[in-house]
């Protein structure tokens, strides 16, 4: 499926601007400039896209709709219904969630004396990790520092993060690549040894290390495998779909659900470690997504119903580049990295029209503004518009071979549907990619809920209200270790009293006083639906109708 | 929304899932095909981007029984297509210790004593839906090349495909991460600079610089910010 020759014509015009795009170098846009930019363009800053959240902890602050739809949404379960009195499990840790941050705090909480449960909605190690493509920051070189990191990561937020989250960000990274490589993780090297950096979008020297363009992929293979080799108890497609508090109002484990067969699960547990990733399938205005099935923001939903505030939910990741042809893979994401090695961002007539390297919300703004005020943007077939990323330049300015060594997935991805980005370039547009902000965290993973732990995706402030490429696999490291010993440490002298859903019956009255409950849907979603329900006068499963006993034997 | 939403002029082919027959629109992937006909996934689905593996699956063509191998989410379907889900292979994965372990070929054997009984056939290259050359590391893993296994199993995503079509019951995609975390843990070293790095950061070398940047205004940090060199390529 190559290009359409229309299309066609205005590939010829990038190849045709290549060389005399070589060295040409678009301003990068100060601080002080972008917002703007922004306000005009960035889906975040579309009023009719939020509203007013009308009940719980965060009452009065703004958030997509679709979140605050999920977050206002009454309880999947009836707790007169459910018996706490005999747990299925009864455990020191209960994580929530089994990608990278989930799958770190276990190894951490497991190494220091705890004994874990993971419980996850997909398999073990499905999770937004493994499609992370373009690395994880760490402040190592000689011509670089945590400080630098520091600075960095605020400045691409415009300096909206919690500080202390950023101080404990950039100090452990090191460190958590060292702790990578020691379970087995094959970083890129150079021939003397060192890692092999590349410089991603807001960063002000090479920092992302990086194992080709299957960074996450390597990382979360590995810490799966040790996982297993360690023999941590994990139960898959069984998603929490309830916190259970005790009578103080501690985390004390979870309500588990056999996604397959509907049958609970009741964990008591001394601690729980929220980590159950992002929010990319709500389609947050309509986007397409980068994100994993199972990213439906569960853990923020029954956070929040356990009273734990959220910070920065106002604030979405739209990644800049993601695949916007051929439409079988619209939404997919084209990673950063395709940047940091000289990719440029050019439009329908082959001129650059924003530094390729801006922040991710920057270069959203600009993309959409390219494609919209200035209608410089490239239509496909299906109504889908898009701009250019010049793959080709990457091998002008590095030498033949450079793509295929340093981004086999790209190449491969596109290569399924007959575009060589060696030679062509791809046409991508912004995505939905990461949820900023989350759960209310400190530096060394606690919630304000005693018991309640949070790492990764799922908790927010460490970074503000725009992420830098390179810092999530990174926090998924760094705050899921974090969570991870903070439980290990808490359980030592935690006790568990009275096993209690009172929160949910609580949250059910005010739903009830704020005139939601017939309003709004139940919640965590667990899953998207993308089934096309072919007909709309069959409601609900057929199956369901035949239950033993409603089927007279003649 | 429906990810499979499209426009009503799409050309309808015809598709068979599990043996019965469906009409759906051009364009779509396996994966997309199977919701399009009324089907919600639970099992093999997973980052829907090619990186999960959880999608492996295989099909052939109503007159055409010889089987291919795909990743449902990527591949597109094509008229008379017959198409199954495959959501769960059972596949031995040991328990070791890399740490206690060394990087040989003989180190492979102890952990996974069956992959000698490899013959050669090479059907788990024909199943790879990265078209990767699973019986080329399979081979370097006999030799005790796990150097060669890390560079050529590198991009597995581990979907299982070539466990499912091996004759002798091997599983080529653990004995490639083994060999890959071998490798890593004792062919490789942490660089001295990043060790000491870490040290310099233990010994709170940067906290003081932090800290002031944290007393900072925005104002302050907005000028430190935009005046900092940024490295060029």
């Amino acid at each position: 499926m190559p290009y359409p020759s229309y299309m066609q014509e205005s590939v010829n015009k990038v190849a045709a601007s290549r060389e005399k795009r070589l060295h040409e170098e678009m301003p990068r846009i100060p601080v002080e400039k972008r917002q703007p930019v922004l306000s005009s363009f960035h889906p975040d800053f579309i009023k009719s896209g939020m509203r007013e959240l009308l009940v719980g902890p965060n009452k009065g602050n703004r958030t997509p709709n679709e979140l605050a739809d999920l977050l206002e949404g009454n309880s999947r379960i009836d707790p007169a219904k459910i018996n706490l009195e005999k747990p299925d499990f009864d455990v020191d840790v209960l994580v929530l969630g089994a990608g990278g941050g989930g799958g770190a705090a276990a190894l951490i909480a497991q190494e220091n004396g705890a004994n874990v449960l993971i419980a996850t909605k997909l398999r073990l190690g499905d999770a937004n990790t493994v499609g992370a493509q373009g690395g994880t920051q760490a402040a190592d070189r000689t011509d670089d520092s945590p400080s630098l990191h520091y600075l960095d990561t605020m400045g691409g937020a415009r300096f909206t993060n919690n500080v202390k989250l950023v101080e404990a960000l950039v100090k452990d990274a090191p460190d958590a690549i060292a702790w990578l490589e020691s379970l087995g993780v094959n970083w890129d090297k150079n021939p003397d040894g060192s890692y092999h950096e590349v410089a991603l979008a807001g960063e002000a020297v090479p920092r992302c290390h990086c194992a080709k363009d299957y960074t996450g992929l390597e990382c979360m293979r590995v810490v799966r495998d040790e996982i297993r080799c360690r023999n941590i108890n994990h139960i898959e497609f069984a998603p929490a779909i309830e916190l259970i508090l005790d009578d103080k109002g501690h985390a004390a484990g979870a309500v588990l659900v056999n996604l397959e067969t509907n049958e609970i699960t009741i964990v008591k547990a001394k601690a729980v470690v929220m980590a159950t990733g992002g929010i990319g399938r709500l389609h947050v205005q309509g986007f397409p997504t980068t994100n994993h099935y199972g990213a439906t923001a569960d853990g923020l939903v029954m956070a929040y119903r356990a009273g734990c505030p959220l910070v920065d939910i106002d604030t979405m990741q739209y990644h800049p580049t993601c695949a916007a042809y051929p439409i079988a893979i619209l939404g997919q994401l084209v990673t950063e990295k395709v940047r940091g090695v000289g990719a440029q961002v050019v439009n329908i007539d082959g001129e650059q029209f924003a530094h390729p390297l801006e922040p991710r919300d920057m270069l959203a703004a600009c993309i959409i503004r390219e494609c919209t005020e200035r209608n410089k943007g490239i239509p496909t077939p299906t109504g889908q518009i898009g701009v250019w990323l010049d793959s080709p330049r990457i091998d002008l300015l590095h030498g033949k071979g450079t793509v295929e060594k340093e981004l086999p997935a790209m190449v491969r991805q596109f290569q399924r549907f007959g575009i060589d980005i060696t030679k062509e370039p791809m046409l991508i547009y912004p995505a939905l990619h990461y949820q900023n902000g989350g759960i209310k965290i400190e530096p060394n993973g606690a919630t304000p809920i005693p018991g309640l732990f949070a790492g990764g995706e799922c908790e927010g402030g460490v970074h503000g209200k725009n992420r830098l490429g390179g810092n999530s696999t990174l926090d998924i490291w760094v705050f899921g270790r974090r969570a991870g010993r903070s439980a290990a440490e808490y359980v030592k002298t935690a006790k568990v009293g009275k096993l209690s859903l009172n929160h949910v019956n609580k949250w059910q009255d005010e739903l009830k006083k704020a005139g939601l409950v017939e309003k709004r849907p139940v919640s965590p979603k667990i899953l998207p639906d993308y089934a096309r329900q072919p007909h709309d006068y069959l409601s609900g499963n057929v199956i369901d109708k035949i239950k033993p006993g409603s089927i007279k034997v003649a | 929304m429906s990810q499979t939403e499209t426009k009503p002029t799409a050309k309808m082919i015809d598709i068979y899932l599990m043996g019965k027959k469906y009409k759906v629109p051009e364009g779509l992937t396996i994966m997309t095909a199977m919701e399009y006909c009324g089907y919600r996934l639970i099992r093999g689905v997973g980052c829907r981007s090619a990186f999960c593996g959880a999608c492996g699956t295989v099909y052939n063509f109503k007159d055409d029984p010889a089987l291919r191998f795909a990743l449902a989410c990527q591949k597109l379907i094509e008229p008379e297509m017959c198409l199954t889900q495959i959501p769960f292979f059972p596949a031995s994965k040991p328990s070791y210790d890399i740490n206690k372990m060394e990087a040989t070929g003989d180190q492979l054997l102890k952990i996974y004593p069956d992959f000698i009984k490899c013959y050669g056939c090479n059907t788990c290259t024909k199943a790879c839906p990265q078209d990767l050359d699973v019986i080329g590391y399979m081979s370097a893993a006999i030799r005790g090349d796990l150097k060669a296994v890390t560079e050529k199993s590198f991009d597995c995503l581990m979907c299982g495909l070539c466990a499912a079509r091996c004759a002798q019951g091997l599983v080529p995609y653990n004995i490639a991460l083994l060999s890959r975390r071998l490798c890593a843990k004792h062919l490789s070293k942490i660089p001295e600079q990043t060790k000491k790095r870490i040290a310099e950061i233990n010994a709170g070398k940067y906290d003081d610089e932090i800290h002031e940047m944290q007393k900072m205004s925005v104002e302050q940090m907005t000028k430190k910010y935009n005046e900092r060199k940024i490295h060029e390529e």
